[in-house]
Parts: structure tokens; sequence; C-alpha cells
């Protein structure tokens, strides 16, 4: 019967990825390789001011004398920063005045992927930042938005049209010198989006920005910078795919949040990025910091993430609660098959006092996998009456995989309290079998028990993504039971 | 309708059933008794199509086709039912969720469309009152936090929706109070018609007060080794197994 269930997972978990067809379109490309120059050549093809070139130098130089991390539970084969192409853009025209400039090709790979962007095809109260390779190919619905006194645009858009809001925010989350993958990323960082909601504005749409990797052993480094004024609303979402290629692919992004007060931000990610193939070939190297910070009291930040794709996953969406009666949460849901690796988690840094921070963290192993939670809830002194509640639940499919939970606790103030549970299940033969002979095939039942164990988290997410990301769930397992 | 012929079964190498025939026809409920350890579960679940089951030897004919050559799920959307001994739990998974997949997944089978969650919705609540579930079942996970009592009401509730041909009910009686119990025999008898059987599989005799065989089997050590009708039952009652013991002894 063993054999029965390896058959199983076997076909559960071999299912394809949906998403890995090549867009052939003629990219203007840096030649591979990091030094002084490219940094500088990616500055000059942006056409961007000093003070951002100065600051790319900087990151670049403190990057030099720095270490990748290695206390992850992760195996990361050596990655050759020389062989990477840091800036790659389709061509055509520089810039995209009208729909009409937009390269077809280009058109066509997004709506393939779902994501049409002509407005009248949208998905009704969504607005989509589309990013291919380093550039931003298109943004929707940004009239409508500028009425309300919202920015919603490309991060180089934004380089120049907002040069002080830039620069007064970025890098204040984030700083260049947080870590090896942020160093790089603020050397080289190439495209992303730029939100900014004035106070009292309760943003009317869903926005969303969509990374795709298309040109071959290029990187993508992107950064996302989202403020929130006084009395603010916005909920954000990103998602990510890209081609199957059997390299590996390096993404190392940054996402800064700062939420002032009473505001409150919800950040959503579905990440499907290509996980490689069933032996492990290939796959994007997710690297990403992810960081908000609840700057004004009152304020709320709140992640959600769907973590399906990538061969290797390095990620730890984090708040820092700075204002009183601040409140961050972190909703995960991390997926791995085959030979994906994640090591992901949350930081809850409480600072201000009657701070709050919810973590929910949901790992699901397949295959040869090995997933990973790794948070720190960190209670500063002056935090008085901090809360923070975690739930880690592990579900194993298989028995080759592994499910790992490392919390970590720093408590500075004796009023805090601090709870934590943690649960590891697999999915019973019987619980299959009672689904069998109420009609139910093993893979449906598969869906069920994962969607049903998940719930919790994807009903966090905006509606129009929650079924995706049910369908989305149910395709990475398609086939595994334990 | 189900044609069972020398069917043995092992499990993990050890055969359980040895040798095993059984008729049953439309309209028709039999009653499988024996001591514990005589293989009634067991002939239940290789019915249905449990793998931990071995079929080494025999042949199973269930409305003229081969019910071995059958996956699990296609024997339930063929309309075989088994009530479960221990129905499982599923945290996560909500029961509507639950019947409605597995309601829509028959629908499927049968090239019909599916029920639209309104249509589902009404079959449910006439169900439900059938079987005299609570309605606060339906609206937790499947079997999660049930009592022993609600876990096997609700497999008849289950039986109720899915409507089944062949239903197989697998000590649904065990652990049931006698109110319970009445609530569990009396959505079996609702349900019979002249076109589904019923298979009775039972340690004792009180669930045949309420639930009256045409026929009654003694399975002891992997053989059903007496049949008869509904008197059979009372005897054992009387007797107890002991005294098959001695009956069989001989023939053994």
């Amino acid at each position: 019967m063993a054999r029965e269930q390896d058959k199983i997972i076997d076909k559960v978990t071999s299912s394809d990825y949906k998403f890995g067809f090549e867009t052939l379109i003629e990219t203007d490309t840096l030649p591979p390789g990091l030094n002084e120059n490219v940094v500088r050549a990616i500055s000059a093809k942006k056409e961007e001011p000093e003070w951002l070139t100065e600051f790319r130098l900087k990151a670049y130089r403190h990057w030099l004398t720095m270490k990748m991390p290695e206390w992850a539970h992760l195996k990361i084969p050596e990655i050759h920063y020389n062989d990477i192409i840091y800036y790659a853009a389709p061509k055509r025209n520089a810039k995209y005045e009208s729909m009409d400039d937009v390269d077809p090709e280009l058109l066509d790979t997004f709506n393939k992927l779902g994501i049409p962007l002509e407005e009248q095809k949208q998905l009704a109260g969504v607005a989509v930042d589309a990013v291919m390779d380093s550039v931003s190919v298109k943004t929707t619905f940004q009239e409508t938005l500028a009425d309300l006194g919202i920015i919603f645009c490309s991060f180089s858009e934004a380089v120049k049209n907002y040069p002080d809001l830039v620069k007064k925010y970025m890098g204040s989350v984030v700083p260049y010198t947080d870590n090896y993958f942020a160093a790089l990323n603020s050397a080289v960082f190439s495209d992303g989006s730029f939100c900014f909601i004035p106070k009292g504005v309760r943003c009317p749409m869903e926005l969303s920005t969509y990374f795709r990797i298309n040109a071959a052993n290029t990187g993508q480094f992107e950064r996302t910078l989202i403020v929130a004024e006084d009395d603010s609303y916005v909920s954000y979402l990103e998602g990510c795919t890209a081609p199957m290629r059997d390299e590996n692919q390096l993404h190392a992004a940054i996402v800064e949040i700062v939420a002032l007060e009473n505001a409150e931000v919800k950040y959503s990610t579905v990440q499907n990025w290509y996980p490689g193939d069933k032996n492990g070939k290939g796959g994007v190297y997710n690297f990403v910091t992810k960081r908000g910070i609840c700057r004004g009291d009152n304020s709320k930040i709140s992640w959600t993430q769907v973590e399906t794709g990538s061969a290797i996953t390095w990620k730890y969406p984090s708040c820092i609660l700075l204002g009183d009666n601040s409140k961050g949460e972190f909703y995960s849901v991390a997926v791995t098959n085959n030979h994906q690796q994640a090591d992901t988690g949350t930081k809850m840094t409480h600072i201000g006092k009657n701070t709050k921070s919810i973590v929910v963290s949901k790992g699901i192993s397949a295959g040869l996998s090995e997933n990973s939670y790794r948070g720190l809830v960190k209670v500063l002194k002056g935090a008085e009456n901090a809360r923070n509640f975690s739930q880690c639940d592990s579900m194993l499919l298989g028995d080759k995989c592994g499910a790992h939970t490392f919390p970590y606790l720093e408590i500075e103030n004796d009023t805090a309290i601090v709870e934590h549970e943690a649960t590891t299940s697999k999915i019973g033969e019987d619980q299959i079998f009672y689904c069998n002979q109420r009609g139910i095939d093993t893979e449906t039942a598969i869906g069920l028990i994962v969607n049903g164990y998940a719930k919790e988290v994807l009903n966090k997410l905006p509606m129009e993504f929650a079924v995706e990301a049910q369908k989305l769930l149910q395709i990475t397992l398609e086939g595994s039971v334990g | 309708m189900l044609h069972i012929k020398n069917l043995r079964v092992s499990v993990e190498g050890k055969e359980i059933l040895k040798g095993i025939d059984l008729d049953v026809n439309p309209g028709e409920v039999h009653a499988i008794m024996g001591p514990n350890g005589s293989g009634k579960s067991t002939l239940a679940s290789a019915l249905a199509g449990n793998e931990t089951f071995e079929i080494t030897e025999g042949e199973v004919t269930y409305m003229g086709k081969d019910l071995l050559d059958l996956s699990p799920e296609d024997r339930a959307r063929e309309g075989v039912f088994l009530g479960f001994q221990y129905p499982v739990e599923i945290p996560g998974v909500s029961m509507v969720n639950f019947l409605r997949t597995a309601i829509n997944e028959h629908k499927k089978y049968r090239e019909e469309e599916p029920l639209s969650a309104g249509e589902f919705l009404k079959l449910m609540r006439e169900k439900k009152s059938l079987v005299e579930i609570d309605s606060d079942l339906t609206s937790r996970s499947v079997n999660e936090g049930f009592s022993g009592g609600e876990k096997k009401k609700n497999e008849i509730f289950q039986m109720a929706l899915l409507n089944p041909r062949l239903s197989i009910l697998d000590e649904t009686d065990s652990g049931l109070d006698i109110d319970a119990l009445r609530i569990v025999a009396n959505g079996v008898n609702k349900l019979k018609t002249k076109d589904n059987a019923t298979v009775v599989i039972t340690h004792y005799q009180r669930l045949l007060d309420y639930i009256i065989p045409d026929y009654v089997h003694v399975l002891y050590k992997g053989r059903i080794v007496k049949s008869g009708d509904r008197s059979l039952a009372v005897q054992l009652e009387e007797k107890g197994y002991d005294w098959l013991k001695q009956e069989t002894g001989t023939e053994a």
C-alpha cells in the first residue's frame, strides 16, 4: 500500500507548471556581470538623478563587504553573480504613451497570464502595474486614481515625477545595509511599483503589481514602496510567474511599507515563480526582503502570502510596530513540492505601547521538499502590554519531505503576553478513503483537505484572488497524499 | 444486485475471510452478525474497496459489473455506500463543501448537471428533516468534534443525500443510546425502497428490533456458518455466540 501511496504522490506532485511559456520579444540588455560600471549603466539607462546613482553605488560597495546569509534551513548552490544579466527591457519603445505603443506580443503575454492590460477588459476594481523583466510595461487606472490624489505608478516614473517622496521614504524601512540581498537589490534594482495614498483617502480599488521574468539569464530586482498617510487605507496584491528554464534565475526584491497614523495597508502575495522541474532542475531563487513600519498610532499592516512557486524561497515579511496601539498581521500558506525549499516566516517587532501582532503560518510539504517556518517576536522594553499570538501548522504529504518550525522570542517587557501554538499533521489514508467512498477521487480529496487546512489564510485574500489561490494550491499539489 | 462468490480477503498476509458466498437482491435487508474478530468489518471494507484489504480469491458482481475492478470512488458513484464504523474526521473541510463535492462528483459520473448552491441547500434541508439531524452539524467540519452518536447520525444523513442502491452499514448501532438508535433505524427504514438494498452489520440483536431484516447471516472465523430469517437473530440473542461455537465446532 505504501507503494500505491507513492504512486499517488508522484502523480500529484508531477503536474506541470502552467505559466512556463516564453515571450519571443527583442530585449535591450546589459552584458552579464556586476561592477560599478554596470550599476552606473543601469542608473543611466533609467535617467536617474545623481543622488540615486550615489545611493546605488553605496549599496553596491556595502554589498561587496557582505556574505550570503547561511542561517536559513536551505541548501543554496553557489550563485555566480558575474554570470547574471542585471538589466533587460523589452525593446521597441522606451516609454509607452498609450496602449498602442505597447508591443502586441507583450499584451498577449499578459493576456495569457490572465492579466489583460486594456482597462475595459480589467477585473472590475483592480488596478494593475505590469512589470516584465526590468521595466514596468503598463499601469492601468492611473487617471481614475489620480482624481483621489492616489499615486500608483512604476518606480521609475515615481523617481522622475515624485523624487521628494521617493527620497524621503526609500530605504527608510529596509536600509541597503539590512542584509546581503537587500544591498544587492539597492545597487541594481530596475523597476517596481510605487504607491502613495494621501491623508484620509480609502483607495477604492485593489492595487496590484504583476511581475514576470522573461529574458534568459536575467535577474529580477524590483522595489515596491507603499506609503499610506494618516487615516488612509489600501489593499495591494502582487503576483508573479516566470518561464520554464533549465538554469536558475535570481529574484531579489524589496518591499517597503510605511503606515502613518490610523492608516491600514493590506499586502497580499500570490507567488508562483517557476519552481523548477520534477528533478529540481531550474527554478527561481526568491530572496526577498519585505518589511512594513506602523509608524503612526493605531496603524495596521497585514501581510498575506500564498507561496507556491520558486525553487528556493527566503522571505520574511515583517512589521515594526512603532506607533502605540498599532497592529501587525502575517498570514501565510507556503507549499513546497518536488525539490523545492522554503524558509519563510515573519518578524514582529513591538516598540509602541499596546501593540498587537498575529501570525498564522500554514506549511504544506510534499515530494522531496523542505519547508521551514522561521519567526521572531520581539518585544522591546517600552512596549507595555504587547500581545502576540502565533500559530504555526505544518502538513506533510508523503514521508520524504521535511517540515520545520523555528520560533524565536525576545521579550524585554514583562507585561507582554505571547502565545505560540504549533501542530503537525498528515493527510491520512483513512481521510482519503472516506472521501473516495463518498465518490470523491483522490486528487479532489487532497484539494478539499489542503484548502480546508489553509482556509484561515485564504480567507484573508481579496475575493478576486482567493479563488485563483485555491486553484493554485490544488494544481501545485495535484497528486500528493501521505 | 450483489453476488459474492468464494471471497477470500487477507490483511497484512493474514487471511480474514475464508470464502464468503452471499446474494443480495433489490428490496432486501440483510443482517450480518457475528462475534468480534469474525471478519464483519473486513467484508464491508473489502466491498467498498479499501486497499488495506487484499482480495486473494473470489468474485463480486454488482449490477452486472465486476465490482472488484472498480476504484473506490467509482464503486461509490455506482451506488455502493459504506456507513463507517469509525467515521473519519476531516478538519477544516465543512460538511456543506464536502457533501456538495460528493454529490456533484456523482452527478458528473452520470453525466448530469451539477447542483447549484441553492438546489443543494434545499436538498440538504429535506434530507436533514428526514433523518432528524441537527442543523448545527452540517455547519461544522466533517465529523470534527462530533460525539459518537452524531457521527453515526451523520453517516445516515450522507446516505440519505447520496441515495445509494446498496448500503452497507458497518456497526452503525455501536455506541448509540436508545434514542439515537431509534433515529438511525428510522432513517434507514424511511430510505428503504423496492429498488435498493441494505446490508446491516451488527454485533447485537437490538438494532434488529428496529430494522427488520429479511435474512440473517452469522459470520464466524471468516465464514458464513449459518443463514436464516429474523428468528436466527433472536436465537443468537438467547443462546449467545457460544452456542454457535458448539454448532460449528462439529461442522469445522
